[in-house]
């Protein structure tokens, strides 16, 4: 069970009021109209999914419903930092991977 | 040369206190070069090796394994054989699957067990029962064996059932395959590992891929290096071929390449032996669990995938409380029986919850992954036309539709949801 701390509530809170919603920094394209199908299939499907450090975005959903970013471990289940959608990833090297 | 199993070799090795078995498969040091080398040691790799082996005379292939030969996913699921699906291509694929197990045992001399003891999906509301008819209608019209069934033939085939109609979520019919049903998990690995070693195939376990090297200009892969026994060494292959199951992200990884596949925890647990008192296999969507009784008379019950991405082979807490849940509304009678083991396996998951079969964008390098949640029941069938794909180059027809070209092109084949959680 993990425990996750909103940043909305302030408060940390088991997992099963939240729902993870995917891989985070994800940007719509800006010209659907003008995407090649690579593209969007790059876009809809594709995902790093890594085994190591993992940006996703979490979702307070029993709670104040507000959307977050998660930066998780994916092998030891540690979340080393939470941060608002509109705050800028911390720690990051390389925020394309 | 390994023994062939039969009633003669047992009544021979049991005069000798059976101290005359030799290994199911040789212990090799790999060599400098193959023709193809098979990431991946579990049944689906096993099987693609044997077939390529049996079926396209290609002899000089290796299996590279990073733990042990039934280790991974194909000893940590709960051994659900069906083929009862919606889409034409899942259909036909699944099936061809099925009609393999029904020889496998003859066709490798090792019993995989497999128990054609039928498979119930249960339906609890009326748009469950309306997807269920439309499901046994397509599955009938595919040449799939498939009935609805009412509560009243559900109660006799499963007496342990609570069907009555004051539940929450009330029994109100069931899909029902006959010859569908369970298998021996290890003995599957065990079996295309021997099978496979047989024919010349080269298994190496404990040997991880830490890199794919790729040739500069042409940019086809030039074999895979491998850590084994703490060094590091490089195998020349013309094609690499991967079957890496969760994993799959990280080995794409290792050529450069991102698939369509997030990779998350399935678990499932058993419980203590029991008398007989299940003899088929019972799966629900709605309340989310399914279970078999083993040979042995465990309970093997499987739960549903973590909500989010992770590689720890355990799953979350919260999942093993829903799963309990299911059981003891299905099974009233189950609800004081203890758990003896729980376990995760590393699911990587389409979002069409249909796999990849196929050539990558990377000359040479082939793979077969994103079975998700329901990779078992596929092994054989997963194999033989991985093995035609692979030897050939062209993908084989029953393979076809599942190119990873579908995640561009918009074909996607819709399996989740009407194939039911339950794999």
């Amino acid at each position: 069970m993990l425990r996750i701390y909103c940043p909305y509530c302030e408060s940390v809170r088991d997992e099963d009021e939240f729902h993870c919603v995917g891989e985070a920094h994800i940007k719509r394209p800006e010209r659907p109209d003008e995407l090649s199908d690579q593209a969007w299939g790059e876009y809809l499907h594709f995902r790093t999914n890594p085994r190591g450090e993992h940006r996703e975005i979490w979702q307070h959903a029993v709670g104040c419903r507000q959307h977050f970013n998660v930066l998780r471990d994916t092998e030891s289940y540690e979340i080393k930092s939470v941060y608002r959608i509109n705050e800028e990833p911390p720690n990051v090297t390389d925020p394309d991977t | 040369m390994t023994q062939r199993y039969s009633f003669l070799q047992l009544i021979r090795q049991a005069l000798k206190r059976h101290e005359g078995w030799t290994p199911a498969w040789h212990s090799v040091e790999p060599k400098d070069t193959y023709d193809i080398v098979v990431v991946g040691g579990g049944g689906h790799g096993l099987a693609t090796a044997y077939y390529l082996a049996k079926n396209h005379g290609i002899r000089n292939v290796a299996v590279i394994e990073k733990g042990w030969i039934g280790g991974g996913n194909t000893g940590r699921n709960t051994t659900i054989v069906r083929s009862n699906y919606l889409r034409d291509e899942a259909a036909h694929l699944y099936e061809y699957a099925l009609k393999l197990w029904e020889g496998l045992s003859v066709e490798l001399n090792f019993n995989v067990m497999f128990s054609q003891r039928g498979v119930l999906n249960l339906g609890h509301s009326l748009q469950d029962m309306r997807d269920i008819e439309r499901r046994v209608n397509a599955n009938r019209l595919n040449g799939i064996d498939s009935e609805v069934l009412n509560p009243s033939d559900i109660q006799e085939i499963v007496p342990l059932l609570d069907c009555s109609p004051q539940n929450r979520y009330p029994v109100l019919g069931a899909s029902w395959q006959p010859r569908g049903g369970i298998a021996r998990h290890d003995a599957v690995a065990w079996g295309f590992a021997r099978a496979a070693d047989r024919l010349g195939v080269d298994i190496v376990e404990h040997a991880r891929v830490v890199e794919i090297p790729l040739t500069r200009g042409t940019g086809a892969v030039e074999g895979v290096v491998i850590e084994h026994e703490d060094e590091r060494k490089f195998i020349r292959a013309r094609k690499v071929a991967c079957v890496t199951a969760g994993n799959s992200g990280v080995v794409a990884a290792l050529a450069g390449l991102k698939l369509p596949i997030e990779s998350r925890p399935l678990q499932a647990f058993v419980s203590e032996p029991l008398k007989p008192c299940l003899d088929t296999v019972v799966m629900s969507n709605a309340v989310h669990g399914y279970l078999s009784q083993s040979d042995k008379g465990d309970l093997v019950i499987g739960a549903g995938t973590d909500g989010y991405n992770g590689y720890g082979q355990r799953g979350s807490f919260e999942i093993i409380e829903e799963t309990a849940r299911a059981l003891c509304e299905l099974f009233p009678a189950f609800s004081r029986v203890r758990m003896n083991r729980q376990w995760g396996g590393i699911v990587d998951i389409c979002p069409d919850a249909c796999p990849i079969i196929g050539p990558m964008p990377v000359p040479g390098l082939y793979f077969n992954c994103g079975w998700g949640t329901g990779g078992f029941k596929a092994t054989p069938g997963s194999g033989f036309v991985f093995a035609h794909t692979v030897a050939e180059d062209i993908p084989h027809p029953l393979a076809e539709p599942f190119r990873i070209e579908r995640f561009h092109s918009g074909a996607l084949i819709d399996e989740h949801g009407a194939a039911g959680v339950a794999h």
